[in-house]
């Protein structure tokens, strides 16, 4: 059955406090923490892009998976943060990865939830036999104007999940899609940061559609809520992943350990994965995790996941050595080490780190 | 006078996505016609009040627009635009229309959709009915009325949770109306803890942005279940606050209430149930001063023992609707919804939130910081 073989996450070591951001504009800061339920977010260093992070987090999953990376023939990297408007992230994240010239690289671009169309897209392949292992990618360096309700929570960060249908550490039971024409968020080409409709990203858009592949998968699955042990939502905020876990019947201790949100903020593409990574940390064999993410524009792609026995020597890693053209990958680093292993910045330094000044 | 509102109806006021504005006045219109119990060929004139249509939808020469669009075929149709005070002119301009014996049967459509926008554009769409130099120093209408509660504070003593319990009574009324866009009752401390928009102005201090539309049919003819609008007045003052010699009362709302009230040969102790223009919490205290209903800087401690709440009020319940605050503001439909209310209660059609034997109704809709009022005085 096709699953997760391996994954790996990136997050920037970097932090500004919210408070800080309000304070730059003269609001209150605990007002702006307790609405959003975010206290700080990942920021890219300086020299960190779309790309880098991409990298990272890869390094990260192959080395974690004991893969030769010329195993790897498919390469989908989701961003809204690609550096190059035309020129492809995947490629050059594959040519750093040494994973030869045999597999195909796409990029995806689907605000949020890019990288979990990659999932389903591999998943898909996978199955019909047309690859072995594919990996799907979601990095960024999330974009958001100064002064905007987005600064507070765009983030940095990346994830990679190796997929395949030999020794997952949890199969892909099924998947559903959800997706509509509602323009909630954009940046049109040329355009510096993106735009959005305010409250209109709420109830039309994100609880909508992760609302609406939810339920298909409830029914498709045949489940409810309380046949999981997990659930992870897309968080653009940390309001709105607790409020669908609610409305959907989810508990507060079923969602509660994938609520990254809290800490790095939103990471765009990365996001609901760094959630399910975050849960693959902590998981036991024979799991159940529901996972919904959600694109501005919009669509939301539901998963459901059970774990093997097999995510127990994922979690025991590090494995010794391994060596990818030249870069020593470091033991296996934990969505929680991550979170906690950080430097805090000032926003003066954060605008100069974003290059905004 | 005397005009007779045969037909009356409103569409729920809120966040409406997915309802276009042509659905709106759809749906108010048709409601209003239904009530009167005509067709729409009877209707000789239709008054169009909206606000934002050019400068957020890029649509103006709504007249034609909606009179093509209610299939009001070739009647004479006119947009009026008096900022939030839209609706009431519209209305105003429809009696006068009516009294001036060029019209015998009219619609008045209150009309605006402003949360397709950002918000952004909307605060500076609105700020198109300040005055110049309000907008070049960057005010927006919070920021405005923020300065009318400070004088007020500074004036009478009134206090932050004075101001919070007109939202605490508005948003009670609105629990009781299934148009309202807000149903959840709140409290003195919620309105306090809630984010400052403009110190001392908090969140729920603020009236919301809203989508929504009311429409009513006049008549000169009377029918059975007509009630009659006695009065109908309009009043201006300077479009900025820097240029007016007393910040401690809205002069157009004192004029027009004083016209209004010698039109229908009332005071105001007659009144037994009002629509205000509450777009801020301070916006109603200021008007029950104004209008008389009590004496300047005793609203607020009448508005806090409840002394215009359903079921506690003394003589005169104040916004049964919600109001602005609780019942949503989509700015063109306000003021025609005010009056759509008043005659609900004064038919004693008003269900959960009847007041109790409401025999005479006033409405009040102002446009800017107090550049425009108007009052419309109904009678049973």
């Amino acid at each position: 059955m096709v699953g997760i073989v391996s994954y790996g996450t990136y997050i920037p070591k970097y932090r500004i406090r919210l408070g800080d951001i309000a304070s730059a504009w003269k609001k209150q800061g605990e007002e702006v923490v307790s609405s959003l339920r975010v206290a700080e977010k990942a920021v890219p260093a300086a020299d960190e892009d779309a790309v880098t992070i991409a990298l990272e987090a890869a390094l990260r999953a192959l080395s974690s998976s004991g893969l030769n990376p010329e195993s790897i023939e498919g390469l989908f990297v989701g961003s809204e943060s690609h550096p190059y408007a035309v020129n492809p992230t995947s490629t050059i994240v594959g040519e750093l990865l040494g994973i030869g010239n045999n597999y195909l690289a796409t990029d995806l671009e689907f605000a949020c939830k890019a990288a979990t169309s990659g999932i389903q897209s591999l998943a898909g392949l996978i199955a019909s036999g047309q690859m072995r292992y594919g990996m799907a990618i979601g990095a960024d360096t999330a974009q958001s104007k100064p002064h905007d309700v987005l600064e507070y929570t765009s983030a940095a960060a990346g994830v990679a999940y190796i997929m395949g249908n030999k020794k997952p550490i949890a199969e892909l039971l099924a998947y559903t899609s959800y997706s509509s024409d509602t323009p909630d968020f954009w940046r049109r080409d040329g355009v510096q940061y993106p735009s959005h409709a305010g409250r209109f990203t709420g109830e039309p858009a994100y609880f909508a559609h992760v609302m609406g592949s939810a339920t298909r998968l409830f029914e498709k699955t045949k489940t409810q809520p309380s046949d999981y042990q997990y659930c992870v939502f897309h968080m653009p905020n940390g309001r709105f992943p607790r409020d669908a876990a609610k409305r959907l019947g989810f508990t507060d201790a079923q969602l509660a350990p994938s609520l990254v949100v809290d800490h790095i903020g939103n990471p765009y593409s990365a996001s609901t994965m760094i959630g399910l990574s975050a849960l693959l940390d902590i998981a036991k064999p024979g799991e159940k995790i529901f996972m919904v993410s959600y694109g501005s524009g919009a669509g939301s792609d539901g998963f459901v996941w059970k774990t093997t026995k097999e995510l127990v020597k994922s979690q025991k890693f590090p494995r010794s050595g391994i060596q990818l053209r030249g870069t020593k990958v470091k033991s296996k680093d934990t969505v929680q080490d991550q979170i906690e292993r950080k430097t805090y910045i000032d926003y003066v330094q954060y605008l100069k780190q974003t290059h905004k000044i | 006078m005397k005009v007779s509102i045969i037909g009356v109806a409103t569409t729920k006021f809120g966040e409406l996505w997915s309802v276009s504005p042509r659905a709106l006045a759809h749906e108010a219109m048709s409601g209003a016609l239904k009530d009167a119990g005509i067709e729409n060929g009877r209707i000789q004139a239709l008054f169009v009040g909206n606000m934002l249509s050019g400068m957020l939808g890029g649509q103006e020469h709504l007249g034609a627009f909606f009179a093509e669009e209610l299939g009001f075929s070739h009647a004479a149709a006119i947009k009026i635009e008096g900022a939030c005070a839209s609706g009431g002119l519209a209305i105003h301009a429809a009696v006068s229309g009516i009294l001036s014996g060029q019209y015998e049967t009219v619609a008045v459509l209150g009309v605006e959709k402003m949360t397709d926008h950002k918000p952004e554009d909307v605060a500076a769409a609105l700020m198109g009915a300040g005055s110049s130099q309000e907008r070049a120093s960057g005010c927006t209408f919070p920021g405005l009325y923020a300065i009318l509660a400070r004088v007020h504070m500074l004036k009478f003593g009134t206090t932050q949770e004075d101001m919070a319990a007109v939202a605490v009574k508005n948003h009670y009324h609105a629990s009781l109306n299934p148009n309202a866009q807000f149903h959840r009752p709140i409290t003195i401390e919620a309105v306090l803890k809630s984010h400052k928009v403009t110190d001392p102005l908090t969140l729920l201090d603020c009236s919301p942005i809203s989508d929504g539309a009311s429409a009513l049919i006049l008549s000169i003819k009377h029918q059975a279940s007509s009630i009659n609008i006695v009065a109908s007045s309009v009043a201006t003052d300077t479009l900025g606050l820097a240029e007016r010699n007393n910040l401690t009362q809205l002069q157009a709302t004192k004029e027009a209430a004083m016209r209004a009230y010698k039109q229908a040969g009332i005071e105001a102790k007659d009144i037994d149930v009002a629509e205000v223009h509450d777009c801020f919490t301070i916006a109603e205290i200021l008007a029950l001063e104004d209008l008389g209903i009590t004496k300047k800087g005793d609203a607020a401690g009448g508005i806090r023992r409840g002394e215009f709440t359903l079921g506690s009020a003394k003589r005169v319940v104040v916004n049964p609707s919600g109001g602005l605050k609780g019942c949503g503001h989509p700015i063109g439909a306000t003021g025609v919804k005010q009056v759509v209310e008043l005659v609900e209660q004064l038919r004693g059609e008003a269900g959960k939130r009847q007041v109790k034997d409401a025999r005479v109704g006033l409405a009040h809709n102002v446009g800017g910081s107090g550049a425009t009022a108007v009052v419309h005085i109904l009678k049973k």
